[in-house]
């Protein structure tokens, strides 16, 4: 690969681990663009190996991994540029907030006021500033996930790996969260976040890559995912005035597999084989009297695209 | 970046220093090795208050003698080496067990940094402990009796090279015991049987063959030791525990501490590969 896209880049190449006989991830391939990329899938897909190797905490078995041109075995250069928030829900004993993160900017060698003054403003960040100087022992669930996001942001990393970051978070404070990880986004970092919240992720990734049981079944930009997936016709919805109309003027062109008005009696849900043909239809119909509200995809969401991929059954785990 | 950083590495060392030496000293979890530590000081001092109010008159040869078998036979053997089972297995183990290893492994520090952070933190903390002890324990021992036979032994007779000699042999105990379990600490997951069959190989090191004692840390130790206990002279007289106490060919002063610290630095120097190749698997713990 291009040395000034690899630097740019997450990158694994061919990348497999086993722990013993089990398998935690198997023939990897990915190359990852700055945004917020998800990592989508059931417990046990291989999300948390795939985190701890790009981060170096586990080695792989196989293969190659580069973050921004860096070798997770260097740690000394990664984390300059690289913040992980684990999923590990266990901190070093008697720490206040404050010294959980500050103690962890001074093992970057910085002073003890420019330690300090990061602290503070990640503590910020994350809206902990009144409980910065309590006992993280004494911190309820989300506040300890709040923490570790101060920890993983303080130092100004270009890369920021979330190991479900969401879990145990208030909904207030979740979409103030979910905030801060698209300005960090729009700041131009990478962000890794994993999640086996299907909706969770949707809103709020620019790309995801699909995991079942160690494999990386799909990845790229959601929509584009959806598109690929030939054997599932798409699903539309259609909001118009006269549904009934609509449904009867579509449902006897061999591309459309499926026409039902909706349960609220306002739309059109229908299953097209030929999304390009179908809208064009849709032009042709809409000049013909009948009043269209909106078209949108159904099923192009990462749950639906989840469960065509991998199965119901799983993505509901 | 510069090729070797060794200030920044220092700095980093010494942030790691900072955190492990706080937790090993003020740790709840640890006060069972200042019980350990401090218990010959106690039982001299309650000894000395004992013959201050019996009035019965002191020997110094004798408490010199008494001194050097409660040193060899508990201090070095069970304090110390239990002690530092305590400080240094748990540097890494410790954290493994308590699922917080990761926080130093996210950082921007070299691992053999860290390792030097940890180890020099162990270190400081055992020396401090164990040291202190000795100190105390000829306080205790000795301030039973007059202040003139104090100076005249302290001053004039053999006093404080013996007390400085207790103190060296315990530092270089901290250093040898305490490279040995760090190396346990990282090797082995479940640390308990090696630590047992260390244990047994320290104590069974006087009948072993000659080439065989000097391979452990106690035959070292022992030859540095300045008084030889009873338990030496006392073997034919039928003492079980005497030949614990034997060390018929010890090692020069010389060879002692630099075999002492070769074995620390191999110990350390496996630690540090050991290290290297570590991963963050809490869930097989």
């Amino acid at each position: 690969m291009n040395e000034a896209v690899t630097q740019n880049r997450i990158v694994f190449e061919d990348v497999s681990k086993f722990y013993g006989d089990v398998l935690g991830v198997n023939r990897v391939n990915l190359s990852v663009r700055p945004g917020i990329t998800s990592l989508v899938g059931p417990n046990g897909s291989g999300k948390t190996t795939l985190m701890n190797l790009m981060t170096g905490l586990v080695q792989p078995t196989r293969g190659r991994i580069s973050v921004l041109g860096i070798a997770p075995d260097d740690p000394e250069r990664l984390f300059r540029v690289v913040g992980y928030c684990t999923q590990f829900d266990s901190f070093p004993r008697g720490m206040t907030g404050y010294q959980f993160v500050y103690s962890y900017l001074r093992l970057f060698g910085y002073a003890h006021s420019q330690s300090s003054e990061l602290a503070m403003r990640a503590i910020e960040r994350v809206s902990l500033t009144d409980a910065a100087g309590r006992r993280i022992a004494g911190y309820s669930k989300g506040m300890r996930q709040r923490i570790k996001l101060a920890q993983s942001i303080c130092h100004n990393p270009s890369v920021l790996v979330l190991d479900e970051p969401l879990n145990g978070l208030d909904p207030l404070i979740r979409a103030e969260t979910i905030a801060l990880f698209r300005a960090l986004a729009a700041e131009g970092l990478h962000l890794i976040i994993s999640s086996h919240v299907l909706h969770e992720v949707d809103v709020i990734s620019d790309q995801v890559i699909l995991l079942s049981n160690g494999y990386v079944v799909a990845e790229g930009q959601i929509q584009g995912v959806r598109e690929e997936i030939q054997e599932h016709p798409m699903q539309v919805l259609i909001r118009c005035d006269k549904p009934g109309e609509l449904a009867s003027q579509v449902f006897h062109n061999d591309y459309v597999v499926e026409a039902r008005i909706h349960n609220d009696r306002q739309g059109v849900l229908v299953k097209t084989r030929d999304a390009d043909r179908f809208y064009l239809l849709l032009n042709r119909i809409a000049q013909n009297g009948i009043e269209i509200e909106s078209v949108a995809p159904a099923d192009d969401d990462v749950l639906s695209v989840y469960e065509y991929l991998i199965g119901t059954e799983e993505s509901t785990k | 970046m510069n090729e070797r950083p060794w200030g920044l590495w220092w700095t980093q060392a010494r942030a790691v220093m900072r955190l492990e030496v706080k937790k090993t000293l003020f740790s709840r979890h640890g006060l069972w090795v200042y019980l350990l530590a401090f218990s010959p000081a106690v039982i001299f001092a309650v000894d000395s208050i004992y013959m201050m109010k019996t009035g019965r008159p002191g020997d110094i040869g004798e408490r010199t003698h008494g001194f050097a078998a409660i040193f060899q036979l508990f201090y070095l053997r069970a304090a110390i080496f239990f002690g530092c089972v305590g400080i240094f297995m748990n540097l890494f183990r410790g954290e493994v067990l308590d699922k917080s290893l990761h926080y130093y492994f996210l950082a921007p520090v070299r691992r053999t940094v860290l390792l030097a952070g940890k180890f020099l933190s162990g270190l400081l903390a055992a020396s401090l402990i164990f040291g202190t002890s000795v100190v105390l324990q000829f306080a205790a021992l000795y301030w039973y009796f007059d202040s003139g036979t104090r100076q005249e032994y302290f001053l004039h007779g053999h006093g404080l090279a013996h007390l400085a000699a207790y103190v060296g042999v315990t530092l270089l105990a901290c250093l040898g015991y305490g490279a040995v379990f760090l190396a346990t600490g990282v090797m082995f997951r479940n640390p308990v049987l090696p630590t047992a069959a260390l244990f047994i190989w320290e104590a069974i090191n006087p009948i072993l063959p000659a080439v065989l004692q000097r391979i452990s840390v106690i035959f070292y130790l022992k030859s540095l030791c300045p008084v030889l206990i009873p338990g030496d002279i006392s073997l034919d007289k039928g003492n079980p525990l005497g030949f614990i106490a034997m060390n018929p060919s010890p090692a020069s002063v010389l060879t002692a501490i630099v075999s002492l610290i070769a074995l620390a630095v191999v110990a350390v120097a496996f630690s540090g590969r050991q290290l290297r190749r570590m991963e963050i698997d809490y869930g097989s713990d």
